[in-house]
């Protein structure tokens, strides 16, 4: 006859896990790519806020002495067609992307939030009308719509975190719509209303919280989406102007002219872009599954 | 049914009206027209000149007006003159289209083609070294920015053969074909394929979930039969939605795919298009991306309603 070992199939199901350091290493056990992602991310972060410590030089100093030199101990990275130093100007371009990202996913996840909670909760034309506003904002690409807008409203800083705050409006309010549908039926609104609480009060301190899991989520998850979009507009040169460094002008100024003689100009950027949204989107799914296991994909 | 699908389509003409509006009125919002960027160049500036430069181009009518000229062009088929070539839109944008829409075309067959069978390995497999292996992959898919794909693909191809390849419209041999059309291809469809990918894997965990599964393995179905024949035909269902999905969205890959190597496509003209200022061009060709998500939209879901017939539309 077998005999089964509970304590180590409880250990291992997180039975004695229920709080401080133990439930925090049950929880990176567990999820131990979105752990990673975590790490990633702060690195980003600390690259992003250190930046005038750990960049050796000054992004925008120009040598022409060492123009597009390779890397070496100098210049860890090598130097670009100005002489600038590709590791400081990666360094610095965290603090610019991840600022665009974060920004633009805030702004656009706090006005779907608003958005989708009216539409939600007070049904009704307010709700047609945002309906039909969120359809067609979604009918575009989000780079389609986010390149018309940097055109629209002129390159800089503030109009590149607006141009890809708006096109997240709809997928948000979507989302929180759909779930402050659901949550209006439940009984503990009709409690509230019985008693004679005001409806505004009711959805922001009773269904609001409510919808807070699945939007961090969702904001994770795009957060990853609007760095790709701004690498993307700066790199066809219609994001972030001069002189703030990004990852994605750096690809474009690199483009197809040193492909064979600079590879570092290529390589590094490119591989800095990548790491930042793998690191979100390691991240974001491990969150998915922790928080919200039905939007699992 | 009939009547789902009368109500779907006067919602499609609202949101491409919605959007034609919306398009208009962001590019006419700054300040600024082409009139004033080719004087600027110009250097001095004859205010006289200017005006009937406006005029000739029509400019100097109230936004109302201008829009519902174009509107009515459109609707007649004449889609107005590139302020920058002073051809007419039509002729500028049409012959860009076959050439996107092959590489569209491309990259969803290598997306599907790719991300279908191993979605279905990967939830097969579930939970074993492969599994991760893929999903990692499949996320560091989804990581890559396309253009910075394109980008090294034109490396290794310079450092393999030598030379980048340029397009060519007739393209003489088999392997230049490859080379134009399906090597940018992948470099799009890659980032479609890891999505599809993760959706064929998520939603195959579901189904294999049920019980109808488990009735058919109870009843001896080998595992490859009750893998293809039981679980994938109804696993593909939300994968064509996101296959659906992901042709409208193909666009902004394509965007930087083409100008990464150089194609003459329609996604790279919308790029040159904003650069110039050439308004006709920019909302035309707007207005053409917008038509086809809505009408992929549109197709997919009475995809949809066809292939399931649990879906009814009545409310």
């Amino acid at each position: 006859m077998a005999v089964i070992n509970y304590d180590s199939e409880l250990r291992r199901a997180g039975a004695h896990s229920t709080h401080g350091w133990r439930k925090l290493t049950y929880l990176v056990q567990r999820h131990m790519l979105g752990a990673i992602g975590l790490v990633i991310m702060v690195l980003f972060v600390m690259a992003a806020l250190l930046a005038d410590f750990i960049g050796r030089y000054d992004p925008l100093s120009v040598d022409s002495l060492q123009r597009l030199a390779p890397p070496s101990a100098l210049h860890w990275l090598g130097t670009d067609s100005f002489g600038r130093d590709v590791w400081s100007r990666i360094i610095h371009g965290a603090r610019i992307s991840l600022a665009v990202g974060v920004g633009s996913t805030l702004l656009g996840s706090s006005i779907g939030v608003m958005v989708g909670l009216a539409s939600g909760y007070l049904s009704g034309w307010v709700d047609l009308v945002f309906q039909r506003i969120t359809d067609i904002l979604q009918a575009l690409p989000l780079l389609v719509l986010a390149l018309v807008m940097t055109a629209a409203l002129g390159p800089s800083l503030p109009n590149v975190i607006i141009a890809i705050a708006i096109p997240l409006i709809p997928t948000v309010a979507r989302v929180i719509r759909a779930n402050t549908l659901a949550l209006r039926e439940l009984p503990f609104v009709e409690a509230a209303k019985s008693v004679g609480m005001s409806e505004t009060r009711i959805a922001l301190r009773h269904v609001l919280p409510n919808t807070l899991a699945p939007l961090i989520v969702l904001a994770t998850a795009q957060l990853g989406s609007t760095i790709l979009t701004e690498a993307s507009l700066s790199f066809l040169g219609l994001g972030i102007p001069e002189p703030y460094p990004s990852w994605g002008r750096m690809l474009s100024e690199s483009a197809a002219e040193y492909v064979r003689t600079a590879p570092w100009l290529v390589i590094f950027p490119g591989v800095a872009i990548s790491l930042a949204v793998f690191g979100t989107n390691l991240f974001g799914d491990a969150l998915r599954d922790i928080l919200d296991p039905r939007q699992r994909g | 049914m009939f009547a789902y699908i009368v109500r779907r389509l006067i919602l499609m003409l609202v949101t491409l009206f919605g959007i034609s509006v919306i398009i208009f009125v962001l590019l006419r919002i700054v300040p600024g027209n082409i009139v004033d960027i080719l004087f600027d160049a110009a250097g001095f500036v004859d205010q006289a000149d200017k005006a009937n430069l406006e005029k000739e181009l029509g400019l100097d009518q109230p936004i109302f007006v201008q829009y519902l000229k174009w509107i009515g062009g459109l609707l007649h088929g004449d889609l107005g003159y590139s302020y920058v070539s002073e051809k007419p839109a039509l002729q500028e944008i049409l012959p860009r289209i076959p050439i996107t829409a092959r590489l569209a075309a491309l990259a969803l067959l290598f997306s599907a083609a790719i991300g279908i069978p191993l979605g279905v390995i990967s939830a097969v497999k579930q939970g074993t070294r492969l599994d991760y292996a893929l999903r990692v992959v499949s996320l560091s898919g989804l990581s890559l920015p396309s253009f910075w794909l394109g980008l090294l693909i034109l490396m290794a191809s310079v450092a393999m053969f030598g030379t980048m390849p340029i397009f060519n419209p007739n393209p003489r041999t088999w392997t230049e074909a490859f080379a134009i059309y399906c090597v940018p291809a992948m470099a799009v469809g890659f980032r479609s394929a890891a999505l599809v990918m993760r959706i064929t894997r998520s939603s195959m965990l579901e189904i294999l979930r049920q019980d109808y599964i488990r009735t058919a393995r109870a009843k001896g179905a080998s595992e490859s039969s009750v893998n293809y024949h039981h679980a994938l035909k109804n696993a593909v269902l939300p994968v064509i939605t996101i296959i659906g999905i992901e042709a409208a969205f193909l666009i902004g890959g394509l965007i930087v795919t083409e100008t990464v190597f150089n194609i003459p496509g329609v996604a790279r003209f919308l790029v040159e298009a904003i650069r110039w200022r050439d308004y006709p061009i920019v909302q035309n060709l707007v207005m053409l991306i917008a038509l086809v998500v809505v009408v992929t939209n549109f197709t997919v879901d009475m995809l949809y309603a066809a292939i399931d017939p649990r879906i009814r539309y009545t409310d």
